[in-house]
């Protein structure tokens, strides 16, 4: 911990350089008190983003249990080396050593970071086609009664239909299979977000819509200062839970499609590609990758997310 | 009383009658219920838990509709035989009972929203006079801050502040301070008879605080339980500017006492039918 404490002197001294760095952001953890005594002298200032979750317990916490987990697994991997036991499922998995070394020689491969961009683009042409026909549907779903009743059952009967039960429809709706695969992505998180944009929408309080009425708001003003706003948290919570679909959509897609001419690559056929040349360790670095895009996507969102509702960074 | 003559905000409410109708069941919860409010009055409204005091506000602010008699404004039929259901209008304006407060707008924004949909002020003319009325009424620095930020009695604040902006006739109150400490609630009493005494605007305050309907009140008016209908009326003698003095007064005691053993009849009822519904 004594070299966190010379880290936090730094950071203080760069975020006191630079205090645009300053955001704030919500308190993440409560209990970070005894490292926050000492700064309680400096004048009333208030902590960097980067500088609060450095000081707080639960992230430390957070980084002693993944360099435990990484352990862990280091020493069940290479147990049977030592003593001839094998540990179930881990004894199989390449230990992260390995895994790591994998990665070093993938990462030179430019067909590593060509899985990386064909995966993220087929994931954002899909969630941002979604989030555009969805969250318009979803508030006509909320807002329009004959709307509704029109649209809502068609709706509800093909939202329970899995999106990979869609790839042979799609296949044959669209001419190539990169749009087969962007299509059947799109179905993913467009359900995800339609459902909670309709939930979002339909359970805004009465009073905020009546004391709106009462001052006099228009119909549009009601639907773009009330309605809207007030599903904002819903449309984020869709997207983030749209945005786990389509990554678990376009890489079992992709493992479909094998690497064809036309809908090849991406991570999901990475990671087949590599399970059936035989090289285990480059399929946990795959793996392992799309955890890191899937991180990076989710965090995304949240960002957009605390950018776009700076009331519900309070809570 | 003496009112100023041109004061506006009478409300007639003649022989009103609610029935819902939920599952064909007839639930009678106004019956026949007539009162008439002066303009400039503060009129105190208290009785059983859903005893029909809140359909009434809802009545009056155009929310629900009646099944029969009318309601006046100043002369004119907001509802009536032939119109069942008032149209909400910002000459009447609510503060509920949770508060409702956008949270996704700053207090100031909050309380200039009513101008600028209504378009009678500018975006920055409505701001400007949404934060100066905030600093009269006593949050000044708090206009740009989000609902979750402040406390509840903050933020019940500025939403009396965001009906005031608009120069209601009426304000109708639904137990704006329930579920408040009592130091804050005698400071919000306070801060309100600050506003009444420089808008005499009409007030109509539901509550179940007979200290509280006797400390605002220029009349008291205790409903039975449902279906509701007018028990008891009780004129408030006590000479305003009232303050925390007033609450250890004599008059007021007995006043206090008076109000409980009606209320505490009804509540009473109200209980055994309840009991009885269960049975």
């Amino acid at each position: 911990m004594l070299s966190t404490r010379k880290l936090l002197k730094l950071l203080k001294r760069a975020s006191e350089k630079w205090p645009s760095a300053e955001i704030d952001w919500e308190a993440s953890d409560m209990n970070d008190t005894t490292t926050v005594t000492a700064h309680q002298q400096v004048p009333k200032r208030k902590k960097s983003k980067f500088e609060k979750a450095i000081s707080s317990k639960s992230f430390w916490r957070g980084v002693v249990a993944l360099i435990g987990f990484v352990i862990f697994w280091e020493i069940c991997s290479r147990f049977k080396m030592w003593t001839g036991i094998e540990v179930p499922w881990i004894g199989k998995v390449p230990p992260p050593t390995e895994v790591l070394v994998a990665w070093s020689d993938v990462i030179y491969m430019p067909g590593y970071w060509e899985s990386w961009y064909l995966s993220t683009g087929r994931v954002f042409a899909g969630f941002i086609a979604a989030m555009v026909f969805g969250i318009p549907f979803g508030l006509a779903l909320a807002v329009n009664r004959y709307f509704r009743d029109i649209f809502f059952p068609p709706f509800e009967v093909l939202r329970p239909i899995p999106p990979l039960a869609w790839v042979p429809a799609s296949i044959i709706f669209w001419p190539t299979s990169e749009l087969s695969i962007a299509f059947v992505t799109f179905l993913g998180a467009f359900f995800a977000i339609v459902i909670n944009v309709v939930g979002g929408a339909q359970s805004i309080d009465i009073r905020y819509l009546r004391a709106a009425q009462s001052m006099g708001a228009t119909q549009w003003h009601m639907f773009s200062k009330i309605i809207l706003p007030g599903t904002l948290p819903s449309i984020f919570t869709g997207a983030a839970v749209g945005m786990g679909i389509t990554w678990e959509v376009v890489l079992a897609g992709e493992m479909i499609s094998g690497g064809g001419q036309q809908g090849g690559g991406g991570l999901g056929f990475f990671i087949w590609s590599s399970f059936m040349g035989g090289t285990v360790p480059q399929v946990v670095v795959g793996m392992i990758s799309i955890g890191i895009a899937g991180y990076l996507c989710s965090s995304l969102i949240r960002f957009i997310g605390a950018r776009s509702m700076p009331w519900e960074r309070l809570f | 009383m003496t009112q100023d003559t041109n004061a506006k905000g009478a409300i007639s409410i003649r022989n009103v009658t609610k029935i819902y109708d939920p599952d064909g069941v007839n639930v009678m919860a106004v019956d026949d219920c007539s009162l008439e409010i002066a303009a400039g009055e503060v009129c105190m409204v208290v009785g059983p838990s859903g005893c029909g005091k809140t359909t009434l506000l809802n009545a009056i602010a155009g929310f629900h509709s009646i099944t029969s008699g009318e309601i006046l404004l100043d002369g004119d039929v907001l509802c009536g035989p032939d119109k069942p259901k008032a149209d909400q209008g910002a000459d009447r304006m609510v503060v509920f009972q949770h508060g409702a407060l956008f949270p996704w707008k700053t207090l100031a924004e909050n309380v200039a929203y009513g101008p600028i949909v209504q378009e009678v002020m500018s975006k920055s003319e409505a701001m400007d006079k949404a934060h100066h009325m905030l600093a009269e009424a006593g949050i000044a620095d708090m206009g740009n801050k989000y609902p979750g930020e402040v406390s509840s009695g903050m933020a019940r604040r500025a939403e009396i502040v965001r009906a005031l902006i608009n120069d209601p006739k009426v304000l109708l109150l639904d137990e704006p301070y329930r579920a408040m400490d009592a130091l804050t609630k005698s400071i919000m009493h306070e801060s309100l008879l600050e506003v009444y005494d420089r808008t005499k605007v009409t007030i109509f305050f539901i509550t179940h605080d007979l200290e509280e309907a006797i400390f605002l009140g220029d009349r008291v008016v205790v409903m039975t339980t449902r279906p509701a209908k007018m028990k008891k009326y009780l004129e408030v003698d006590i000479p305003r500017p009232r303050d925390f003095r007033t609450l250890s007064s004599n008059r007021f005691r007995s006043l206090v006492e008076e109000t409980k053993d009606a209320v505490h009849e009804e509540a009473v009822k109200a209980f055994e039918a309840g009991e009885r519904e269960m049975a």
